[in-house]
């Protein structure tokens, strides 16, 4: 099967080697993966801040670009939610290009849910040894109900320790624009996130989401915690080689 | 009450620097959530989840012929005794209220807890007017005491600690301190009794009224509802005009739903029907009955982009849910409804131009969402605020700015991607040996208020991956 892979803009701009994770994985299981060059963003950025004609402007170019695919794929809950629950939102009504979005959202999914319930990954090619604790992103979780995939995958390798922490399903208060807007109250519930994951007695928390992962690394490290690791599932997935 | 919803940032700033609330907040932390789902879970989880369908359809039933029901409910409620009075406005509540008073000679009110009546700002209304008002609600009461507004909407003093009680119960009451909950309730109940038996009004609110019957529900965990509505000469319910719902059925299942979600009860200590005023043989009951439905900005929701907001049965799991009210408080919020429901609510009511943060003050988590009861998709209610907002030029222009300037470049790859790479390059070598970035400039400088930014690898997955792919090839 042909899988369009749907890089986002954070993982291209922040974390490539996340971007590249996620590609070994998808070969893993046995892909034929394609990264179309002119990807940008879902426009997810406008469609949370109130601007539909960017967030439409920018759905209608993602629809293009990809719908040729088999499956469309993202490591990324978030992204994949925007594409999945909220491009129907923003073509509602509209007969041709709401045909075309729901199409492309009947295709879209999370990495990890993609992995354990479409392509079936038995293998993971990654080793990792160590505690970790899981941080249920927001979007992942409660829009597109992905909560055992992750689980079941870093379960694949043999020296992991799960050590699940209080409220992984709360949110570690990214938020988007929110971070930076209320920058104070975000940093706050990042801070209620971080006491968390470090009760929990995890080496490392992991989490499938760029945003979240730059708040409570960024977080952890202001509070002077040094040693605590913030991994996206699909590094530790592909850890070691 | 006077909306203070503008000043959400500084409110919140405020609430974040505060120890002792800080503290209280994190004691609250997620009580009635846990209790919530362990409700849930004996109730079977798909049998709620069911129920939660079945109850947002009857609020949705009910709302879809309005003023049908309202007018059904008038009848009813008239045959059986009840006089029937409408309020366009939060003015025009204290009006009928104080005119209920001048009629009736009454002096003294005891009040059951009332969220409308907040709106009304009617005790001061009340105390202007010369009637005396005592709040029986051991929350309220509490907040009477202390000259506060409710900080949530059924647990209304959540945001204060025994120590702050006990030292208010000593100023007001006169008797030595005590760090005794227990005795601290009964000396509540003490000093409340008189007013019980003196007050010649009780004011409650109403958590449903139902049209078949023309009764007005009240559900309390203290008992003291039933004593305000039925000891005093005149009792007056105040509700809004979304409560209504057809028929005693539908009342029985919102009425599974509203105890769990709120406090994960199976059902409340105290649930009140409460159909016209004492008739001939009754052993209790007041002379008389009224029932002012209030608008209030209401009706201007009905069939509108907001219309799921009005299903809402005021059960508070949306606040428990939610991660930014668990870290702000009530009282950051500004207006009588906090949490998620207010970041609705108050634009809706008061004016989208006066709450302009409340809309942008979440993360759209989706927590609240799938805690309530009736299935408000708050999320979705919060964004399109956000799109009202930029339809109507409310936000900022730096912000519009920003955004025309990333849609421009997002929809033009070549762009993009020369403007990333050089974003990445630049943060990188600001996050310099340590990888991560200390100060922001501009917009940035929000995130970095309270954290770090771990800075960017250094180069785009775009340029690597094309570079990559020219070596394999």
């Amino acid at each position: 099967m042909r899988v369009g892979l749907f890089v986002t803009c954070l993982v291209d701009l922040m974390r490539p080697r996340i971007g590249f994770a996620a590609l070994e994985l998808l070969e893993a299981a046995g892909c034929e993966v394609v990264v179309p060059g002119g990807q940008t963003c879902c426009g997810q950025p406008g469609w949370n801040s109130g601007d539909r004609p960017a967030a439409r402007a920018l759905a209608e170019k993602v629809i293009a670009e990809f719908e040729p695919f088999d499956y469309v794929v993202a490591p990324s809950g978030s992204c994949a939610g925007m594409i999945k629950v909220h491009y129907r939102e923003l073509f509602a009504g509209e007969g041709a290009w709401l045909t075309r979005a729901e199409a492309l959202a009947a295709k879209t999914y999370e990495l990890t849910d993609f992995l354990v319930n479409v392509a079936r990954l038995q293998q993971v090619p990654g080793r990792f040894a160590g505690t970790v604790t899981y941080h249920d992103s927001c979007a992942g979780l409660r829009e597109l109900g992905v909560k055992q995939p992750p689980r079941a995958l870093l379960a694949k390798l043999p020296g992991i320790e799960l050590r699940e922490m209080k409220d992984a399903e709360v949110c570690c208060g990214f938020g988007g624009t929110f971070s930076i807007k209320f920058g104070d109250i975000s940093a706050a519930m990042a801070q209620a996130k971080c006491e968390r994951i470090q009760a929990s007695g995890a080496g490392a928390v992991v989490l499938g989401d760029l945003g979240c992962m730059l708040n409570i690394e960024g977080r952890l490290r202001r509070a002077g915690d040094e040693t605590t690791r913030v991994l996206h599932v699909a590094e530790v997935l592909t850890a070691g080689k | 009450m006077q909306v203070a919803s503008l000043h959400f940032r500084e409110r919140a700033a405020g609430a974040l620097a505060n120890e002792r609330l800080q503290a209280n907040l994190r004691r609250f932390g997620s009580g009635f959530a846990d209790k919530r789902a362990a409700a849930r879970r004996a109730f079977g989880e798909e049998a709620f989840e069911q129920l939660r369908d079945a109850a947002a359809e009857i609020r949705d039933r009910a709302l879809g012929d309005l003023d049908a029901w309202l007018l059904r409910f008038e009848a009813e409620a008239s045959r059986r005794g009840t006089t029937v009075l409408w309020a366009q406005d939060a003015d025009e509540v204290c009006r009928l209220v104080l005119e209920v008073c001048r009629r009736h000679g009454l002096a003294k009110a005891i009040k059951s807890k009332s969220m409308l009546s907040e709106e009304a700002g009617l005790n001061d209304a009340l105390g202007a007017a010369g009637v005396n008002v005592v709040e029986t609600d051991l929350g309220e009461y509490i907040l009477q005491l202390a000259g506060e507004p409710p900080s949530h909407i059924i647990a209304p003093a959540i945001h204060k600690d025994q120590d702050e009680v006990s030292a208010l119960f000593v100023k007001h009451h006169g008797r030595p301190a005590t760090d005794d909950i227990a005795r601290m309730t009964r000396e509540a109940r003490e000093v409340l009794r008189p007013h019980f038996l003196s007050a010649d009004l009780g004011i409650s609110g109403g958590n449903f009224l139902v049209a078949e019957t023309g009764s007005v529900a009240i559900v309390t965990n203290e008992g003291n509802g039933r004593m305000v509505t039925t000891l005093p000469r005149v009792h007056i319910a105040i509700t809004g005009i979304e409560k209504v719902i057809p028929t005693l059925e539908d009342l029985s299942a919102l009425n599974r739903l509203l105890p769990r979600s709120a406090t994960g009860q199976d059902i409340e200590n105290y649930f009140s029907i409460l159909t016209g005023p004492r008739a001939p043989g009754d052993a209790d009951g007041p002379e008389h009955m009224f029932v002012i439905l209030v608008d209030n900005g209401r009706s201007g929701l009905v069939g509108g982009a907001l219309k799921e907001m009005l299903r809402c049965i005021r059960c508070g799991a949306c606040m428990n849910h939610c991660p930014v009210y668990q870290t702000v408080g009530g009282h950051s919020y500004g207006w009588v409804y906090p949490g998620p429901m207010g970041s609705v609510l108050t634009p809706a009511y008061q004016g989208i131009e006066n709450a302009l943060d409340l809309p942008q003050a979440a993360t759209l988590c989706g927590a609240c969402h799938v805690a309530c009861p009736v299935k408000i998709p708050l999320p979705d209610l919060l964004r399109t605020l956000r799109e009202m907002q930029t339809d109507r030029g409310l936000r900022p222009w730096g912000e519009r700015a920003a955004f025309r300037a990333w849609a421009f470049a997002a929809r033009r790859p070549w762009l993009y991607a020369w403007a990333t790479r050089i974003a990445a390059r630049l943060l990188h070598w600001m996050g310099g040996r340590r990888g991560r970035i200390a100060r922001l400039p501009l917009a940035g400088r929000g995130w970095t208020l309270g954290r770090d930014f771990p800075a960017p690898e250094g180069r785009t997955f775009r340029d690597l991956y094309r570079v990559g792919r020219k070596r394999r090839a």
